[in-house]
């Protein structure tokens, strides 16, 4: 299989990114294509949105839990740790994205760097 | 019914009607609504996906050129992850075209608002590129309240704005994650999981979605145990149609909340 002989490498991520840019224009394209013969609140886009959400919920359950690359070099008490300080500065500014992410991403990086006096 | 939920979007209020002396002036006006809170916000994002390309030794040419035909945070990411973890072109394929169906009903919905006598047609699919979440919100918002002939342009330079501006962001956070020590570089790449789970939680609303963030979470990781090729195929399809049933099957809290 050619895939073999190409994985890894800058073509073969290049092949990917275009095959995921087609992937992606192609509902905005059948979107526009369709607007006004097709209804957005239909029970098959719910569903759509279900399964985008669930795969999603997947992804970053796994890349906090079980990551590849640098992320894997962090432990895993601080990645899961940091996720939930994330989690509770959100609750407590009322909903506040950003404040959210700058203190979980900034809380794994002093918890990983405090561990190199250990 | 109450207004609890006048549309899906995270759009609450209802802006004041605004007008502007032309089309250009929209053009420009949505290039200017476009710079604040959404950018920083999206800008950071692009930082962590320029250093999560970084992390997977990749060019920097990739992440733009990804940032450039893609545009859309998520079906990004997957890109880069299966890249990683060596799958083959049919499951990134699958991945990412279920990632971003979304975009399609996010597409039939906005048109509407977009539409004007005399544009030509192409210009419609040149600009459903600029359809991800932030821009769309945006011109969910305001569109609706313009003259016909300024809502393309408005929302055209809404987007051009925030797709330059992350064009920009992905290359520092490429450049940032290779010269910053590698904890603060951990910080960077940790951006991408963050940045929406929590945009998940403040989004979920809806009874059959937050199902599905809750099963696909909890399905995720032990079904990459299982098979790293098709876990998050399999995660995507068997937790969003098992959130989907269960949210049909369930009784209703309120009646008429549901499928507006």
């Amino acid at each position: 299989m050619p895939e073999q002989a190409l994985a890894g490498t800058e073509l073969w991520a290049f092949t990917l990114i275009v095959v995921g840019g087609l992937a992606t224009y192609f509902w905005r394209a059948l979107g526009v294509a369709l607007s006004g013969r097709i209804d957005a609140g239909s029970r098959l886009f719910e569903w759509v949105a279900c399964v985008a959400y669930a795969l999603l919920a997947g992804l970053i359950a796994r890349m906090i839990l079980l990551p590849n690359g640098p992320l894997a070099e962090a432990a895993s008490p601080d990645r899961i740790a940091a996720a939930v300080i994330a989690l509770a500065i959100f609750f407590l500014t009322r909903r506040n994205i950003g404040l959210g992410v700058a203190a979980g991403a900034g809380a794994l990086v002093l918890m990983t760097w405090g561990r190199g006096f250990f | 019914m109450s207004s609890s939920e006048p549309s899906p979007s995270a759009a609450a209020a209802v802006p004041a009607p605004r007008r502007f002396a032309s089309p250009r002036e929209a053009a420009l006006a949505g290039l200017r609504d476009s710079v604040g809170i959404p950018m920083l916000v999206l800008g950071s994002s692009y930082l962590g996906f320029g250093s999560l390309v970084q992390g997977a030794g990749l060019d920097v040419w990739l992440g733009l050129f990804s940032t450039f035909t893609g545009w859309a945070l998520p079906g990004q990411i997957v890109v880069i992850e299966l890249y990683s973890l060596g799958s083959s072109l049919f499951v990134v394929a699958a991945a990412v075209a279920m990632t971003n169906a979304r975009l399609l009903p996010m597409t039939v919905a906005l048109m509407p608002y977009l539409r004007a006598p005399g544009t030509p047609r192409w210009r419609y699919y040149l600009f459903s590129h600029f359809v991800a979440v932030t821009a769309w919100a945006a011109a969910m918002r305001l569109c609706p309240t313009l003259p016909a002939s300024q809502r393309l342009p408005y929302f055209a330079g809404f987007g051009t704005a925030l797709w330059s501006m992350c064009l920009v962001t992905t290359t520092l956070g490429f450049y940032l994650a290779g010269g910053l020590p590698g904890f603060v570089t951990l910080g960077l790449v940790f951006l991408n999981p963050i940045y929406f789970m929590l945009v998940f939680v403040a989004d979920a609303r809806h009874r059959g979605r937050i199902l599905a963030l809750v099963v696909g979470a909890l399905l995720g990781p032990p079904l990459h145990l299982v098979s790293a090729d098709w876990g998050l195929l399999i995660t995507g399809l068997a937790a969003g149609t098992l959130a989907f049933g269960a949210d049909l099957v369930l009784p209703k809290k309120t009646q008429g909340g549901g499928h507006a």
